[in-house]
């Protein structure tokens, strides 16, 4: 293929990412409950809607499982990539393709089963039994990329701090650690955005507590809160393209760092 | 290498909590998920007995077949545009384009609002009162709104191929990424043109990508129940929407046990045979 | 007791033997080398020393202290690792200071011993370089400093000028070798590279399939070798199949075949060897003399190499041998001489 055509091609298919997702902001400053053209009016009263008090317990909600699941899988993640990068372990591949296995089954099955679970103990549905399903759903991709990391450094630099007197603790924290860092915040961003906008788990686990892609659902029943809805979509995607600019900020800076020097 | 003996048991020390929290969240549920599935409900609570009659029920019923083959029909078509639409843009950014980073970033920002937003918004475009029907018939090219839109597997597919567009692009794009440029030097040195070049070397090259695309997509698209509720209207409801309603407003958890046993399996044996077929095809292009 | 000893030493990952029984000695101060080919044992042997695997069976002794339970961080070792493993996320003086922190020096006494460690390894003025601005030269003296400035009772290294061309290997050599007589560390290499460990150590031991063949030095290495393998793998050989036929007090005579009947002295004989033994005969190329009294051979082909020519010679239409000259002599046909005194005998096996 010509490059022209593939240059064509990919602003086309660029376009066709983007107008679902354009559509969003359009309407949530359109003065009309009804989403459709033409446009009537330019207004910012369903962003003032958004000002309720169970949309902000789901956006809470979203984030305390959001940053729960995140730190513990990517936890959990480093362990098992620095377990089976760094160990010869019998039954290596047994145990990756156990921590894999979620990614091959379909979410439903996860969420009814943890149901059952959660039902069969006696528990109540709680936000922690949402966080424990995004666990199992975020260890995989956060072992993907920590083990990707590990094996992206030299594992003599781990036994050069040995050897310079560190032991295991120090050398972790002085080598390992300002190594992984950048597979770290990865993994982080990752889980935590997996689960933030995860629905099916939570749709059966949540209970009374909405998360916010659980609140979302209950609102695209009631087509008066369609534009409040639209605004809120708009607020989470201005939000996310802010970070994104800022972590690709940060990292630009990390990577000039070292140059400075004593 | 790491010390045969000694540390090993730190190796296996690292790894024991992460299985077991995936033991305790996952082998446990599942158990219960098939013990579940061998009851009968009473009321809101099980029979006491053994039965494999909600298996004769999903095996049986005509009604479910047509759900299953559905479910895997679209799953295996949504799966197939994604990764054909996405595959010529991961090999755009990997080979020809000047600023990569910044192509990565706007292929993703999409994806950095709600999965339900996205399907949501291709319904308020494909709909009956919807963005398209209601700009056409403001610009007068239509007398009355195009019906055909939404509401069918037709829909179903374009909006799964933008929500998990980001799942092909992205593999896709690493597996392209790593291939040494020298060996498609060297297929051109050997004589290999433009196209023989891309089938031989690029295409199998770049076919972990593609089944990891092709898996990621898949697995989930056969268990959603969001988009066929949202855009597949009545004749679009697939396995997981049965699935949902026994555990929600019918309450027979039971037979809602079975059907997703039986979907998993379902999904785990085409997956496998998937890796395998690709696979074979791989080595057979050579 | 030696320095540094390693007695009966044996490790196996689960299979057989890397290390078998090795009896290893290392007096202070020296500079030793373990010599091999890859996959000898010879790196094994010396992640032993430093640690990072336990010996199987057998002791580690450093200055008299056991060694087998002190993990790598706590033993009075460093290592030059071989591929370096510079810290990418510090800087060059971070890299060296390393080491350093657990002796909570004042910044002042840190930054001199550091800058003074730079001074040895030629990088003064160069600590603010970030790791991934070295060259491979400079990468090695890092390594080399951030192991020295702790002052350990022997310094490791593991093919330290692998990986550095030709030319920079040969100035490395030479420095490497005025650095350990300055700083006086016992110093214990480990290399394939046979020019190498004979031109920078006091003493080499030769390693072959997880045993040590010969430990001697360098010069004795090479004129009298105790067997073939240590004969083919040091230098350029030439064998000949013989018998011994007698043995007198400071002679041994030898059947020689193409050569005849040969009294060499029994100091070239390797002292497994008796009477009625086949052996084998070896002589190095520079010494045949070519043009001398002895065996006419033809030259098959000769190669001009500056100063002296390199002959392949057949002797007797078959036994093909290398010899080395001064000057070409001219036509095909050649006479040599094999010096009794430089011929050495080694068991055939």
């Amino acid at each position: 293929m010509k490059n022209r055509t593939l240059l064509v091609y990919a602003c086309f298919y660029l376009a066709f990412l983007y107008l679902p997702v354009l559509v969003l902001p359009l309407f949530s400053f359109n003065n009309s409950a009804f989403i459709a053209f033409p446009l009537t009016g330019f207004t910012t009263r369903w962003y003032g809607a958004l000002a309720d008090s169970a949309l902000q317990q789901a956006l809470v909600n979203s984030l305390r499982v959001g940053i729960a699941a995140a730190l513990l899988s990517t936890l959990l993640g480093l362990l098992a990539a620095k377990a089976v990068t760094r160990y010869r372990l019998k039954g290596r591949n047994a145990a990756l393709g156990l921590i894999s296995l979620p990614l091959f089954i379909p979410d439903i099955v996860l969420g009814i089963s943890l149901l059952l679970l959660v039902g069969t103990m006696g528990l109540p549905l709680s936000l922690v039994a949402v966080m424990l399903g995004h666990l199992l759903i975020c260890v995989p991709f956060s072992l993907a990329v920590l083990i990707a990391r590990f094996e992206g450094f030299d594992r003599n630099l781990e036994e050069a701090s040995a050897d310079l007197g560190e032991d295991g603790w120090m050398t972790f924290w002085r080598v390992t650690c300002p190594l992984m860092l950048p597979g770290i915040v990865a993994s982080l961003l990752l889980t935590f955005i997996t689960s933030f906008d995860e629905f099916l788990v939570a749709y059966f686990l949540s209970g009374t507590e909405a998360t916010l892609p659980v609140y979302i659902w209950s609102q695209l029943r009631f087509p008066a809160r369609l534009p409040m809805v639209l605004a809120l979509g708009t607020i989470i995607l201005a939000v996310s393209v802010v970070l994104v600019v800022l972590a690709e900020k940060l990292r630009n800076q990390g990577v000039k760092k070292p140059m400075v020097g004593a | 290498m790491a010390d045969g003996g000694r540390n090993l048991r730190h190796g296996y020390a690292l790894i024991a909590p992460t299985l077991a929290v995936v033991g305790l969240t996952l082998a446990a549920p599942l158990a219960l998920l098939l013990v579940a599935s061998l009851k009968s409900q009473s009321g809101i609570g099980f029979e006491a007995g053994w039965t494999l009659s909600q298996y004769g029920d999903v095996l049986g019923r005509e009604s479910y077949r047509i759900l299953f083959g559905r479910s895997v029909l679209v799953a295996a078509a949504v799966t197939l545009v994604t990764v054909a639409l996405a595959y010529p843009m991961a090999y755009f950014v990997a080979f020809h384009a000047r600023r990569k980073f910044l192509w990565l970033i706007l292929l993703t920002i999409p994806f950095w609002t709600s999965y339900l937003l996205r399907v949501f918004a291709w319904k308020i475009i494909l709909g009956y009162g919807g963005v398209i029907n209601s700009g056409l018939l403001g610009l007068g090219l239509i007398d009355q709104p195009l019906s055909f839109l939404l509401y069918n597997p037709f829909s179903v597919v374009v909006t799964l191929a933008h929500a998990w567009a980001a799942f092909a692009i992205l593999p896709i794009y690493v597996s392209l990424e790593k291939i040494d440029r020298s060996l498609l030097e060297a297929a051109s040195d050997l004589g290999d043109g433009k196209l023989r070049r891309f089938l031989r070397i690029t295409l199998p090259l770049s076919m972990p990508g593609v089944i990891g695309a092709a898996i990621l997509i898949f697995v989930p698209t056969t268990g959603d129940f969001v988009t066929p509720e949202l855009v597949g209207g009545p004749a679009g409801a697939m396995i997981a929407n049965i699935i949902e309603m026994q555990f929600t407003q019918v309450g027979n958890w039971p037979l809602g046990a079975a059907l997703a046993l039986v979907s998993m399996m379902m999904v785990a044996v085409i997956a496998g045979l998937f890796v395998a077929a690709a696979r074979a095809a791989t080595k057979a292009v050579r | 007791m030696s320095f540094l000893a390693v007695s009966k030493v044996s490790k196996s990952f689960g299979g057989p033997a890397i290390v078998d029984a090795v009896d290893l000695s290392v007096e202070r101060g020296a500079f030793f080398a373990l010599l091999g080919p890859s996959g000898c044992g010879k790196t094994t042997l010396l992640r032993m020393i430093a640690g990072f695997e336990t010996p199987d069976s057998g002791t580690i002794t450093i200055d008299g202290a056991v060694m087998n339970a002190v993990p790598p961080n706590l033993r009075p070792t460093n290592m030059v690792f071989q591929s370096y493993a510079i810290f990418p996320h510090l800087n060059v003086f971070d890299n060296i200071a390393y080491g350093l922190r657990k002796l909570r020096l004042p910044g002042d006494e840190l930054r001199r011993r550091v800058e003074a460690m730079l001074a040895t390894v030629r990088l003064e003025g160069l600590g603010g370089r970030a790791a991934d601005q070295l060259s491979g030269g400079q990468r090695q003296r890092v390594a080399l400093a951030r192991a020295l400035v702790r002052q350990p009772k022997v310094l490791l290294l593991d093919e330290p000028l692998g990986a550095l061309d030709k030319r920079l290997r040969e100035t490395m050599q030479i420095e490497l070798r005025a650095i350990q007589r300055k700083v006086g560390i016992t110093f214990l290499l480990v290399t394939h590279d046979q020019e190498e460990a004979l031109s920078l150590s006091d003493r080499v031991a030769v390693m072959s399939g997880g045993r040590i063949l010969q430990i001697a030095s360098p010069r004795e290495l090479y004129e009298r070798p105790n067997c073939r393998e240590v004969a083919d793998f040091i230098g350029e050989i030439n064998f000949f199949h013989a018998t011994v036929k007698g043995m007198s007090d400071g002679n041994v005579t030898v059947n020689a075949g193409l050569l005849g009947i040969v009294t060499l002295p029994s100091a070239n004989v390797a002292p497994s060897i008796t009477a009625g033994d086949h052996i084998l005969l070896a002589i190095r190329p520079e010494h045949i003399r070519v043009g001398g009294q002895g065996v006419a051979g033809e030259i098959v082909t000769a190669t001009f190499l500056g100063e002296r020519s390199h002959f392949h010679v057949k002797i007797a239409g078959r036994t093909e041998l290398v010899a080395v000259s001064g000057q070409a002599p001219s036509g095909k046909d050649v006479m040599l001489a094999f010096p009794a005194e430089k011929l050495i005998a080694v068991p055939t096996l």
